[in-house]
């Protein structure tokens, strides 16, 4: 039982406690003091035996996939327990440690890491949600080399901090079945050409779906002329003046999308499935392997090309962060440390796992790690790999809620 | 320890459904101290109303309800007036528990498959009959209007509203009042709807109402199947209580007292409806009439029912089908290769689910099971006219699950029960409790009781009698209830989700939670998954007596 | 069966079986404002052949042989065709109507019921009684409307199963004398299964033992 159930305090608690005690020996202690991530024996001495209640997007197969094995890794060399939490938006993890905090539960919270990035963690940060600083002292973050690589330490233009461990690399990818389309669109004007000669087989995720927030980024900054605004909070500008191209471009679009834009997808993987249903016959994707792995799963024809748009997409680092009141810290530090370690980083880039980049600076790791990154051949519907250095930075945060309350509050009611 | 029984169990259903409204109704008039609400205001509702699409949103949660359960009953009612007797009646009686016993979701799922442009239906008719060489770029599934979830809602509530139907009508005596019709000169559909329909309806009421409050609040299914621009109502105060930006709270909450409104108005609606209905078929029912319409009557009560069921058997079996599909294109009618890596991916991740899910159910459905024949054996013992306090039973089946799941997490905190796997398993009882309830009641009251007087007559003593005659005696309609109560358990979405905080995993959380991914084929093998389970426990109860059965007479020869 | 003049009911060699062993056979003619009966214990059955007669035979049972109502070959027709009424032990009023609205079940369509049912009820004793809950009658009045329904109905034959044996002494005696002059002035065949000696006797007609 927990120390602060008081099973005589009402009837409600009476009527319940009969029923529940069984179950409430679940329960675990409330933990003391946090440990201190730069006595790292300690952490990872404590960490043993510990659960760890890890709060991720659940939408994508291969995501879940990759956790369940690194459970199973955890498990076996550490001791500790990973149970996935399926999120359907990390919104509601951010919203369920906010509520914790409200009704002041600091010490035993329900989280113990989300995977996180963008505006989620701006917030959290903003309302003093998240434990840390932490991240630079995981044994494995030196391998990321963050002096050469800065977007390891840098989350939509905000300085991280230490307050969140990255985890992996994501950059958007179109895809498109070469059997069926010769010249893909190379940039936002001809994507709209494009849609008019092909009606009905484009579309992007429905907003506020990140990967559809993230089409709205990358038209915007394609489109607009003041693109040093959208490195600014978006207080600082004229919101309405900056997007103005953005919805004009919308409006021309949608007609032409799938389902002439009266519906959209739920999320990019939807979109991958239309694709392999035929719907679609253009998509993206926020991993540059998506389209690969799909191959190799049978969901997609073998015909199916990758490439980045001419004037470069939108690039991002995920990460993973601890909320204040996670019980179980010590070992969400040594979770967090595990997934920068190069076995973890080479088992999550591979197709047959995930296909997700690794944040490691590959060229700096010693020989035997290297090798681990080799995959062989790279696979024809995978992406070209010099097409990756062609990144653009993630806006300011609150471009990204601002942009979703726009396209709600114009699109929201077909 | 008897005579607290009943008792018990209303307080088990009531108390956390007022609770949980209570702590919903605060909060929507601004009031959650815990959330930084200390003073009552409209903010909640003024910023509830300046949603975009919340008309629409209301319009379809309302329409839904209304609609899905007006079809269904009629199909239900139709079927049971054109078919007695008839091979059509036999099977479709013998399909009634398993096609109950599937879930929503996975229903949900299939029926998608099914209807999608580029489902099951639209490839068996092209291209030879459509000439499309693509999927029709049709809005079909997730229509604006919210017909596909409407007829989504009706392939679930025709066999709830049929089993209900068919738990009542024995105590009606139909045959008697057929055979008496027909001999005055009326044809059998006719007969049936002027001298069975009158009295089964009130019967079956109750059940029609709690089929419209969760179908105007369905959450799960209207994920899957509903609109999305706007939702239905119930799915967007689901992302409201799970925005970042804590005054959604207080929306959330104005919302849901909201969704309470709208299932109240509907339910009135109806109400309204059965009177109008009622004084417009007065007259008909003893005009005399006796042949008029037999024909259409009949035609329909056949197809509609055998169409439906026909769609929730085609709808599994698509599952079936993209759990072993390798690459599909459309219009191919079959995969273009089987492969069991789907099943073989999914195999280490189901474990522990259905872990959870078994073991949420078995422990809900014992505790309900045992609640539930303490307060029939008290009821026997004190001879108790059950009827005063049915409809108690009910409120949990009434009142949405989205009005009150939020306030019951509240309430459970300030009481320091945090959401977990206790919590999920006293979430399920709530809704498990009134199925076992019902499906239970009837057998156990018409138990003929000189069983036991003779039992007591040899010097039983009455908790022997129990233990000793009554539940051998019961023992099919026992294991029928249990797996009843199995299968709600199994299907329910947002108690698990809610009050297990995310962190208990069923199957059937785990098969919503692709729904995003809309990976067809590991949908097909986690629905698949998803409505086995409940299946095999029906399966369990049907031959467990026979078994058991069995044995005693071997043993006895 | 629209034609309204007395027709004769005729069994023509019924034999009824089950799981292949003979239950009974039966041979006669009723004729019109005759009421044959047939008797027999409990078993023997009688309810059988009235099921075959009026078209409700169960399917496990087999049977042969012609039920003819004139010239009508009435094993051709549905149930509801056939213009064959029933009175059963219970009366079986429909609880979901008034005592009026029971009435007014049997009687055919377009028919001037307001009348007939003032009428019919007048006939039995019950004049005033058409809005009651049937429920509210005593078991005499019950059975009493019971009849005047199935006579409403303009039945072209009646049977009758066991009408009388849940009538108390009293009622039983007068029951059978309103039932069987009833019968006898709309001039219809009736068939009577019972197994009280003393309802043969009041029927006053040709008697047939089974069992």
């Amino acid at each position: 039982m927990p120390t602060d159930l008081n099973p005589l305090r009402g009837t409600f608690s009476t009527a319940l406690a009969t029923t529940l005690s069984t179950a409430m020996l679940a329960l675990a202690l409330p933990a003391m003091a946090n440990p201190d991530p730069s006595d790292w024996q300690n952490v990872v001495a404590e960490a043993e035996g510990q659960t760890v209640y890890w709060n991720a997007w659940g939408g994508d197969t291969r995501t879940n996939r990759y956790i369940e094995w690194v459970a199973e890794q955890m498990q076996a060399q550490f001791g500790i327990e990973v149970e996935h939490v399926k999120l359907d938006d990390t919104g509601s993890a951010v919203a369920r440690v906010l509520a914790e905090k409200q009704a002041g539960n600091s010490d035993d919270g329900s989280i113990d890491l989300i995977w996180i990035n963008g505006e989620n963690f701006a917030a959290m940060r903003e309302n003093d949600l998240l434990f840390g600083p932490f991240a630079e002292a995981l044994p494995h973050f030196a391998l990321t080399n963050a002096a050469e690589n800065p977007e390891v330490v840098t989350d939509f233009t905000l300085p991280t901090e230490g307050y969140e461990s990255p985890w992996g690399k994501a950059q958007i990818t179109f895809y498109y079945d070469s059997a069926q389309t010769e010249a893909p669109p190379q940039d936002m004007p001809s994507l709209l050409d494009w849609a008019e000669e092909n009606p009905g087989q484009f579309s992007y995720p429905r907003i506020p779906d990140f990967t559809g927030s993230t089409f709205l980024k990358q038209a915007l900054i394609e489109l607009t002329e003041q693109d040093e605004a959208l490195y600014q909070p978006v207080s600082e500008s004229d919101f309405e003046a900056v997007t103005e191209p953005l919805w004009a471009y919308l409006d021309a679009l949608h007609p032409h999308l799938w389902r002439s834009g009266r519906t959209f997808p739920d999320s990019g993987p939807n979109l991958r499935t239309l694709m392999s249903d035929g719907e679609l016959s253009l998509a993206f994707s926020f991993y540059p392997t998506d389209a690969a792995v799909a191959v190799m799963e049978y969901e997609l024809p073998e015909s199916v090309r990758s490439y980045v748009l001419a004037g470069g997409t939108l690039g991002n680092v995920h990460f993973v962060a601890i909320p204040y009141n996670s019980p179980h810290k010590a070992g969400a530090m040594v979770l967090a440390d595990f997934l920068l370690s190069p076995q973890a980083q080479a088992e999550k880039q591979s197709l047959a796992m995930w296909g997700d980049r690794s944040v490691l600076d590959i060229a700096q790791l010693d020989a035997a790690d290297q090798a681990l990154f080799q995959q062989g051949e790279r696979h024809p519907s995978e992406l070209p790999a010099d097409a990756l250095s062609n990144t653009l930075p993630e806006p300011h945060p609150s471009w990204m809620t601002a942009l979703q309350d726009a396209w709600l509050e114009r699109y929201g009611v077909n | 320890m008897l005579r607290l029984a009943p008792a018990l169990i209303i307080a088990l259903l009531v108390l956390p459904v007022g609770a949980g409204l209570l702590m919903v109704l605060l909060p929507a008039f601004g009031y959650l101290p815990a959330l930084g609400g200390h003073t009552a205001s409209l903010a909640p509702w003024q910023m509830l109303f300046a949603q975009p699409g919340l008309e629409r949103s209301v319009a379809i949660s309302f329409a839904s309800g209304l609609v899905s359960t007006a079809l269904a009953l009629m199909m239900v009612v139709l079927f049971l007036a054109a078919s007695r007797g008839t091979w059509l009646d036999r099977s479709i009686r013998r399909l009634v528990s398993p096609l109950l016993a599937i879930p929503h979701a996975a229903i949900a799922f299939g029926f998608a498959f099914l209807i999608a442009p580029s489902g099951l239906v639209a490839r068996l008719i092209s291209p030879s009959l459509t000439g499309w060489e693509r999927p029709p770029d049709a809005l079909i599934v997730n229509d604006p209007l919210g017909l596909s979830l409407m007829a989504g809602l009706v392939l679930k509530e025709v066999p709830f509203l049929l089993l209900m139907s068919l738990a009542a009508l024995p105590q009606l005596a139909p045959e008697k009042r057929l055979m008496l019709a027909r001999s005055l000169g009326y044809s059998p559909t006719i007969a049936w709807l002027k001298t069975v329909l009158p009295s089964l309806y009130p019967l079956i009421r109750l059940p029609v109402y709690a089929v419209i409050a969760y179908a105007t609040s369905v959450v799960d299914m209207a994920l899957i199947l509903g609109p999305t621009l706007p939702p239905t109502l119930s799915v967007s105060i689901l992302g409201w209580f799970n925005d970042p930006d804590i005054s959604h709270r207080f929306m959330a909450s104005a919302a849901a007292v909201l969704q309470l409104g709208i299932t109240l108005a509907a339910l009135l609606c109806w109400w309204l409806l059965e009177q109008l209905i009622r004084t417009l078929t007065r007259g008909w029912l003893t005009d005399g009439s006796r042949q008029r319409g037999e024909t259409a009557l009949r035609l329909f009560g056949r197809s509609a029912l055998l169409i439906s069921s026909s769609m929730a058997l085609a709808a599994l079996i698509g599952l079936g089908l993209f759990s072993v599909a390798g690459f599909w294109r459309f219009p191919e009618v079959l995969p273009q290769m089987l492969t069991l890596d789907h099943w073989q991916r999914s195999g280490s991740m189901l474990a522990s689910p259905l872990l959870t899910t078994a073991l949420v159910g078995l422990i809900s459905t014992t505790l309900a099971t045992a609640l539930v024949l303490a307060t029939l054996e008290n009821e026997h013992r004190q001879h108790l006219q059950p009827k005063r306090s049915l409809w108690l039973l009910y409120l949990p089946l009434l009142v949405p699950q989205i009005a009150f799941l939020f306030g019951l997490i509240v309430a459970a905190e300030s009481v320091g029960i945090r959401p977990q796997l206790g919590l999920v398993i006293a979430g399920h009882l709530l809704f498990v409790l009134p199925y076992v309830y019902l499906s239970l009641a009837e057998a156990y009251r018409q138990l003929d009781p000189r069983w036991l007087q003779v039992a007591r007559s040899l010097g039983v003593s009455r908790s022997a009698a129990f233990w000793r005659v009554r539940l051998p005696l019961l023992l099919a309609p026992l294991l029928t209830a249990f797996a009843v109560g199995l299968a709600i358990s199994i299907g329910q979405y947002l108690p698990t989700q809610l009050l297990g905080a995310g962190r208990v995993t069923t199957v059937t959380t785990e098969a919503v939670a692709l729904a995003a991914g809309s990976n067809r084929r590991l949908i097909g093998v986690w629905a698949l998954v998803q409505a086995g389970l409940p299946l095999i426990g029906f399966m369990l109860a049907l031959t467990l007596p026979r078994l058991l059965g069995a044995q005693h007479r071997e043993h006895a020869s | 069966m629209t034609a309204l003049s007395p027709a004769t009911l005729r069994l023509e060699q019924i034999k009824i079986a089950l799981a292949g062993r003979e239950l009974l056979a039966v041979d006669a003619t009723i004729a019109p404002g005759e009421v044959l009966t047939v008797m027999g214990p409990s078993g023997s059955g009688k309810s059988t052949l009235l099921a075959y007669i009026a078209g409700f035979l169960e399917r496990e049972f087999s049977a042969s042989g012609g039920v003819w109502l004139g010239e009508h070959n009435l094993l051709n027709l549905p149930a509801e065709q056939r213009g064959i009424g029933l009175l059963f032990q219970d009366p079986l009023l429909f609880p979901h109507l008034s005592v009026g609205g029971n009435l007014r079940f049997g009687l055919p369509r377009h028919s001037n019921d307001k009348h007939q049912v003032t009428h019919a009820l007048e006939q039995i004793g019950l004049a005033g009684f058409a809005e009651r809950d049937p429920a509210t009658l005593s078991g005499g009045q019950k059975a009493r409307v019971a009849l005047m329904r199935l006579l409403l109905s303009k039945p072209r034959a009646v049977l009758l199963d066991e009408p009388f044996s849940k009538l108390d002494t009293a009622l039983r005696q007068e029951m059978r004398s309103l039932v069987f002059s009833q019968l006898r002035e709309a001039g219809l065949p009736a068939l009577l299964v019972t197994h009280d000696h003393a309802d043969a006797d009041a029927a006053g007609g040709p008697i047939i033992e089974l069992g």
